[in-house]
């Protein structure tokens, strides 16, 4: 077995860094949220509609941020057939999977004042949407089998499918239908959005990624549960 | 993992009995060897060279026979016959091997017959033709007794002899000797003492 | 352990490839197989729309290449779910696995199988269905080169999802699951081509796009199948 694979350690490593991961959540999060709703200007074209953005942006973020863990872990599945890889992607899916929703509800909402539509056949939409029935086939697949093992690698491999698949989505339903604005944070020449706003939607971010280490670990404890109590049965069964 | 301290040698000529009950891992064994399952830690030598799943040398050095009977309803039985030569090989069935393997089994008024209107004894002795037809050096056999009359269960011990007078080497999973010559494993013996999911308690 | 070596026939690689696909290919129009069957939903559910939409001319001219491009590919996925599921069932598959042209060898004589037998006659019979969908006449050269070029993608990519679900039971539904997000930049490429036909504009760029999808699906889809057929053997 794989040092790192052993789950006691892990766990071990879990416990201590959660209290780090709630404590920042909590913090971040109350800031955040004031700076989203008090501490920052309403936009000049869009008013008090912009404030959406400090959720959608960070979700959407999220949503790819969770596929590349799902991805990765299920590389280091794939390749080493790391035991614990293929427990992290399961825990990882369905954060993901929820961020995915999250950006997508609330892109529908941001739309309906500043587009004048909940939905808009655009190409960042509909790639998110995609991911999102990327997420679902994910996890579909893990409860399809009955063994763990076979249903942890077939998970991996579309998972894995669905990274090189990505990006070609993305680029085929921009190229198909686009109304998006260019990327404003993440630019070579430095953000084009006022540092009022950059700040609650970092301060938003980092509470996502915080939110997202908390649910992880717990998940990642659950599912090493799980596999414990189905080692225990198995054994009884077997004598 | 599912075996511990087994070891064994098969040469030339020789045949090799798996035992045990159901569960034992008989079967397994036999498909670890097939290359069906991966190897997780051990090895299986051919000559001085390691052998792994999905090797080539393995494939043409070997066929198997499992549960199912891996036939197709809809094809005679001469069309499976032909379809799995040419999956093994590329090259067509002889007319002549493909009549002598059918009269092994007393198959021959069966060789133009579609498959589904088999009974389920002589869709098992259809599959037990392969053995004679397909000429590898090692079979792997999974019960291969099941369900055969004493005639059928003669002609295949004839044909196991035959197989290892010429020097082939077969490996049957079988609590039933029928009448062969050969080393014993029991599974028992290799059960493992240590699980290795015992590392997630 | 150890077993001495021995000599073996010579095999002919390329023999077991067209054996395979002369043998898949019949079996898919045999009794019970699957060519028939999608080639009957193609024309049923396509005849559909104009029952849906209304019949106007103009409007069935403007979807028709969507519609004709949507059933194709509904009707590939829907001969998917026995691509090797019948093998796994009858046991064959472990023969396929022990084949010396190996595992990811085999899977692409099957894939061919199943474009020839299952899609093929779809693309065949496409220029009746652009009738009845009132397709404009210059676009009938594009729908053609649209499905030859983009459906051996659908082939290759829906062979990953049969291979993924080939042991789980009634997955079907599941493979739908799995396939249909990959088949979205397929579809946008096709139709894209062939809406661009019908709007007078150069196709090329649209149909180079979807060469290309079929390309890379060409050198991962056959691989991960294999991938994913080993797990079911295990």
């Amino acid at each position: 077995m794989h040092r790192f694979a052993n789950p006691a350690q892990f766990n071990r490593l879990a416990d201590r860094i959660l209290p780090w991961a709630k404590l920042v959540l909590a913090a971040s999060l109350v800031y955040g949220i004031y700076l989203a709703f008090l501490g920052s200007p309403p936009d000049q074209y869009q008013g008090e509609s912009v404030r959406i953005m400090y959720v959608h942006v960070p979700a959407a973020w999220m949503a790819m941020f969770c596929y590349l863990v799902v991805a990765g872990a299920s590389f280091t599945e794939f390749v080493w057939r790391h035991p614990l890889a293929i427990l992290a992607g399961k825990a990882a899916a369905p954060i993901g999977a929820t961020f995915t929703a999250l950006a997508l509800i609330t892109g529908a909402l941001w739309g309906k004042p500043t587009w004048g539509t909940y939905w808009q056949w655009d190409g960042r939409m509909t790639s998110v949407l995609v991911l999102f029935f990327l997420y679902l086939g994910y996890m579909a697949i893990w409860r399809s089998m009955d063994e763990e093992d076979k249903a942890g690698r077939a998970a991996s491999i579309l998972a894995l499918v669905g990274v090189i698949n990505l990006p070609i989505i993305k680029f085929s339903v921009e190229w198909w239908n686009t109304l998006h604005q260019p990327a404003s944070v993440f630019r070579l020449d430095g953000p084009t959005i006022s540092a009022d706003m950059l700040w609650p939607l970092f301060m938003m971010a980092i509470a996502f990624k915080a939110y997202f280490v908390l649910v992880f670990l717990y998940r990642m404890k659950l599912e090493i549960n799980r596999r414990k109590l189905s080692v225990l049965r198995m054994s009884r069964v077997t004598g | 993992m599912v075996f511990e301290r087994l070891s064994f040698t098969l040469d030339p000529g020789e045949l090799l009995y798996l035992r045990g009950k159901n569960g034992s891992g008989k079967s397994t064994l036999l498909r670890l060897i097939a290359g069906y399952l991966r190897i997780h830690g051990g090895t299986l030598m051919v000559g001085d060279d390691a052998w792994w799943r999905g090797d080539a040398a393995l494939s043409e050095a070997l066929i198997y026979a499992g549960h199912d009977n891996a036939l197709k309803p809809v094809l005679t039985l001469r069309e499976n016959a032909r379809e799995l030569t040419r999956l093994m090989t590329g090259h067509a069935v002889g007319d002549v091997a493909l009549a002598d393997a059918a009269d092994v089994f007393g198959l021959t008024g069966l060789l133009d017959q579609p498959v589904r209107y088999f009974s389920s004894g002589q869709r098992h002795r259809s599959n037990l033709m392969r053995f004679a037809y397909l000429k590898r050096p090692l079979w792997l056999m999974d019960e291969p007794t099941v369900g055969l009359d004493t005639e059928n269960r003669e002609a295949l011990a004839g044909l196991m002899r035959a197989h290892l007078d010429a020097g082939g080497m077969i490996i049957a999973a079988t609590h039933d000797p029928i009448g062969v010559e050969g080393a014993m494993i029991d599974m028992r013996d290799y059960q493992p003492k240590v699980s290795l999911e015992e590392a997630w308690l | 352990m150890t077993m001495a070596p021995q000599s073996t026939q010579d095999t002919s690689l390329s023999g077991i490839f067209f054996g395979i696909v002369k043998r898949d290919v019949r079996l898919a129009w045999s009794q019970g197989g699957t060519g028939t069957m999608a080639l009957s939903f193609f024309l049923i559910a396509v005849t559909l729309f104009p029952f849906g939409v209304g019949p106007e001319p103009q409007i069935l001219a403007r979807i028709a290449p969507g519609v004709i491009w949507v059933v194709a590919l509904l009707a590939c996925l829907i001969s998917l779910d026995r691509l090797y599921q019948a093998d796994f069932e009858d046991g064959s598959l472990d023969d396929l696995a022990l084949s010396p042209l190996g595992l990811t060898g085999v899977a692409a004589a099957k894939i061919l199988a199943h474009w020839v037998s299952t899609v093929l006659p779809l693309v065949v019979i496409s220029p009746v269905l652009g009738m009845l969908m009132n397709l404009p006449d210059g676009a009938y050269g594009t729908l053609l080169i649209s499905l030859l070029v983009g459906t051996p993608a659908l082939s290759l990519i829906g062979s990953m999802g049969a291979a993924l679900t080939v042991s789980v039971r009634r997955g079907g539904v599941l493979l739908s699951l799995l396939v249909l997000p990959l088949y979205v930049p397929t579809l946008i490429f096709a139709v894209g081509a062939v809406d661009a036909t019908a709007g007078l504009v150069d196709p090329t760029q649209p149909l180079a796009l979807l060469g290309a999808a079929s390309l890379l699906a060409l050198v991962i889809g056959p691989f991960v199948s294999a991938q994913a057929l080993r797990l079911s053997l295990e």
